[in-house]
């Protein structure tokens, strides 16, 4: 269904960005589909091939071929060497790597879920993140740590949380979060290739959604500018900003809109940071309304800083409070019904835009 | 106590009749029952009178799997037994020879770990085993000892009169430093704690370089963004030290693994002190290090003190030399003040770790003579007088001293005239770098990234805007260009 949706969407986009090229395949009945997950195998794989320095290492990753599979087919083709299983403690392997990489290796370091790199989390910040500027400029940390952010589908409270936000905070790191598979291939690319520290910000729901990818994408060279932010579908009445499976939702929720006269633009961050700001700002000087939109904790979250950024560019552009969705402020609950009200859904984003335009009575925020 | 005394005479006499049955050994049973601390290692458990029931548990079970062996003895003898016919589980981990009796493995050894040492208190060797040093490695190594002696006594003045903010002497450590960087080579990474500036002494690093890092001025290679002894340099193969205890431990492991895979005749060091070895880090290290097989050399500077810590609170294990073992890393203790025996133990560590691919464990003990810092006053915590022992006594750098003079490599003038120059140098280095100008401004928004990217530009342009309408606002020493 996702799938559908996406092409239609992305054909549309695509046809007004480059109208010659992209008109001819947007009905090319040949076009090719990838899950995410296989979008991230083969950046993987090509980025290894391409420079000995790079190696993958994480709990799971070799033997198992990864707790997500991610990595399967790697260990078999790069050797133990490039490949390396990692005993339980990410405080310890987060440490080795980001040493691998002040001598000058590019360490791809998977954390099982992100909510296991808060053991690691003073290497990542107080080493990886600091160091090129503690050592002004001597030390610096090509290493990318990647994994699955968020909430899953029923994995309870330890398992759930977004971390964007808590590592968008940082100077010193680039915080990437792909939606599509061409996200996924591009950006992580453009991750390993940068010479600073990046943490990729997954989704374990997403590694088996298809999207179409063009053949420009799967050249083994393509790659993704880093704080670029995309316009999943052009609008005209109110911007919606959204990041990994939210980019999915707001989407769905922008089709709801369209039945009912409201043309939502929707912008897929792709990075939190360097934040876009031009591009959300661009678009909130076009349409006038923002909601933004995230998995995470509401308070202190990636909506609550891209409210302010475009407050302190665009506040004489916007006709409407700036609308925010975020997950419930309460540990992720297990039991499936609590869960799907802690999480946002798709009608939370329809009524949040509708509020913004000014298209319902309530002016209180309702989850 | 009476209780289970009156239990275990009960049990004795039924397990003394089963003694040939079950096959004890040659160790009388009685003072196999009563023996408590046992020295070895490898040791079997011993059955103490606490536990008199489960012995009799394991009697029995031993008892009854015997019965049950017998018939099917002959299929698995082949695999499952050592040479002696003595029954070996087939473990996940290795072969593993079984026991009969229970004996656990005692927490403390009989002995402690015995500390290598080559020169006595009065600087006269006690071997003739230990590696030759020239006389001019000698004398260079004595040199450094003396000129980081004297750095850290002016340096530390100068934080007391207020000219830098912070500062972290190194005395009673300076063989440690010294003698350790010497019998290294200079494609050796050095991953430091922060109390091992003599490394960076004796790979050439200026006095005036180490004045202007704490001055924070504009030739500081960490352009003015750390506070002071956090050194670092490329150049000199020393990673930049950082505040956080213990995360260069692990990092050094990373590195020496990359070193490995690049086939280099080089390895990692790195350095902390018994405080650091409590670190969740300082585990993981060790441990990945056996794994991966990293050469990576870990030196343990067990000064006694973690700030106002002593090692009784820090640890109940044998210092920290014995946890090598429990890691499956070789490892070895060393007098820390006797700069011969920790060149000797170095160099050694340094092959073993090159060619063989290996971690080594190096504990060395020393004392920490001066303040864990400019912000420490440790006669609140320790007596006076044990400072005093060994700052004067058991000074590793007069130990030295007597050594080489007593070769005739060195003499009371060529010390009364080093002392007088490296103190005019020392003073020398702190005025000029008092008088430099501190880093421009561009410098704040540089380093966070490779390039910087357009939110820290704007930054930078919103400041010099600011600070040319209200240069009154800001201080005059920093250049706005």
């Amino acid at each position: 269904m996702l799938g559908i949706v996406s092409r239609k969407v992305l054909g549309q986009s695509l046809g007004r960005i480059r109208p010659a090229v992209w008109a001819l395949r947007n009905y090319s009945s040949a076009e090719k589909q990838m899950t995410v997950r296989d979008a991230l195998n083969s950046a993987l794989d090509e980025e290894m091939s391409a420079d000995p320095k790079v190696f993958l290492m994480g709990e799971e990753v070799g033997e198992y071929q990864g707790a997500y599979k991610i990595s399967k087919g790697l260990l078999e083709k790069y050797g133990p060497e490039r490949v390396l299983d990692t005993p339980i403690t990410e405080a310890g392997f987060t440490g080795i790597g980001v040493g691998a990489a002040y001598y000058g290796l590019k360490p791809v370091v998977e954390f099982m879920t992100f909510n296991f790199s808060m053991q690691a989390i003073d290497h990542i910040i107080n080493s990886a993140a600091k160091s090129n500027y503690m050592s002004a400029g001597q030390i610096s940390v090509p290493i990318v740590f990647r994994g699955p952010n968020g909430a899953a589908a029923g994995v309870g409270a330890q398992h759930s949380q977004c971390y964007a936000a808590w590592y968008g905070s940082c100077p010193g790191l680039k915080v990437l979060s792909p939606y599509s598979s061409e996200d996924a291939r591009g950006l992580l690319k453009a991750a390993i290739r940068d010479p600073d520290p990046v943490i990729f910000l997954e989704n374990e729901l997403l590694y088996g959604e298809s999207f179409p990818i063009s053949a420009e994408v799967l050249d083994s060279s393509f790659c993704l500018p880093i704080g670029k932010a995309k316009i999943e579908r052009e609008g005209r009445d109110v911007t919606i900003t959204a990041f990994s499976k939210m980019v999915g939702f707001a989407l769905k929720a922008a089709d709801i809109l369209a039945k009912d006269g409201i043309s939502a633009e929707i912008i897929n961050l792709r990075s939190i940071r360097p934040l876009d700001t031009p591009t959300i700002n661009a678009s909130v000087r076009k349409t006038n309304r923002l909601v933004t939109v995230e998995e995470g904790f509401p308070q202190h979250g990636v909506g609550a800083e891209i409210c302010m950024a475009v407050v302190e560019e665009s506040f004489g552009y916007l006709d409407a409070p700036v609308e925010r969705i975020a997950g419930a402020d309460v540990p992720m609950p297990y039991a499936a019904n609590l869960e799907r009200m802690a999480v946002p859904q798709i009608e939370d984003i329809v009524r949040a835009a509708k509020r913004a335009c000014y298209r319902s009575t309530a002016m209180a925020a309702t989850a | 106590m009476a209780l289970s005394l009156g239990k275990s005479k009960r049990i004795l006499q039924c397990l003394k009749s089963k003694i040939c049955v079950v096959g004890l050994g040659k160790n009388s049973f009685w003072s196999g029952w009563f023996h408590h601390g046992c020295p070895s290692s490898m040791a079997p458990l011993a059955p103490t009178c606490r536990n008199p029931d489960a012995v009799l548990v394991n009697a029995a079970t031993q008892f009854a799997t015997r019965r049950f062996e017998s018939t099917k003895a002959e299929k698995h003898v082949d695999s499952l037994c050592d040479a002696e016919g003595n029954q070996l589980l087939d473990f996940p981990g290795g072969k593993v020879a079984f026991t009969s009796e229970m004996r656990f493995i005692p927490e403390s050894p009989m002995e402690r770990a015995h500390c290598y040492r080559v020169l006595d208190d009065n600087g006269q060797p006690n071997v003739s085993n230990f590696v030759q040093v020239s006389k001019e490695v000698a004398v260079k190594m004595y040199a450094t000892m003396l000129t980081l002696q004297v750095m850290d006594t002016i340096f530390y003045e100068a934080q007391r009169q207020g000219r830098i903010s912070f500062y972290v002497t190194s005395i009673g450590e300076e063989a440690i430093n010294v003698a350790s960087a010497a019998a290294l080579s200079i494609d050796d990474v050095i991953f430091p704690q922060y109390r091992e500036p003599g490394v960076l002494l004796w790979r050439g690093f200026t006095l005036q370089e180490f004045a202007n890092q704490c001055f924070g001025n504009k030739a500081d290679y960490g352009k003015g963004r750390q506070m002071p002894i956090h050194y670092g340099s490329n150049k000199h193969n020393y990673v930049t030290v950082s505040s956080t205890v213990a995360t260069q431990i692990p990092q050094a492991v990373g590195a020496a693994y990359s070193l490995k895979m690049d086939g280099k005749d080089a390895c990692t060091v790195t350095y902390f002190g018994d405080g650091g070895s409590s670190t969740g880090d300082f585990h993981a290290a060790l441990n990945f290090a056996a794994v991966m097989e990293a050469p990576v050399i870990f030196i343990c500077r067990n000064n006694g003190w973690a700030i106002s810590t002593p090692v009784s609170d820090q640890f109940r294990s044998d210092g920290v030399v014995v946890r090598g073992r429990g890691y499956g890393v070789r490892s070895i203790r060393v007098d820390g003040n006797d700069a011969l025996a920790m060149y000797t133990a170095v160099c050694a560590a340094r092959k073993m770790a090159i060619t063989e691919h290996r971690p080594i464990l190096i504990e060395a003990l020393t004392y920490r003579a001066g303040h864990h810092s400019t912000s420490d006053d440790s006669s609140k915590y320790r007596p006076v007088s044990e400072i005093e022992l060994w700052r004067m006594a058991r000074d590793p750098v007069s130990r030295l001293r007597r050594w080489i003079e007593s070769n005739d490599w060195w003499s009371g003038e060529a010390e009364s005239e080093l002392r007088s120059n490296v103190r005019k140098e020392v003073l020398d280095a702190i005025q000029v770098a008092e008088r430099v100008e501190k880093p421009p401004i561009a410098e704040i928004f540089t380093d966070v990234y490779d390039a910087p990217p357009s939110n820290l530009c704007e930054q930078e342009k919103l400041l010099r805007e600011t600070i040319r309408r209200y240069p009154q606002d800001y201080p005059p020493d920093v250049p706005a260009l």
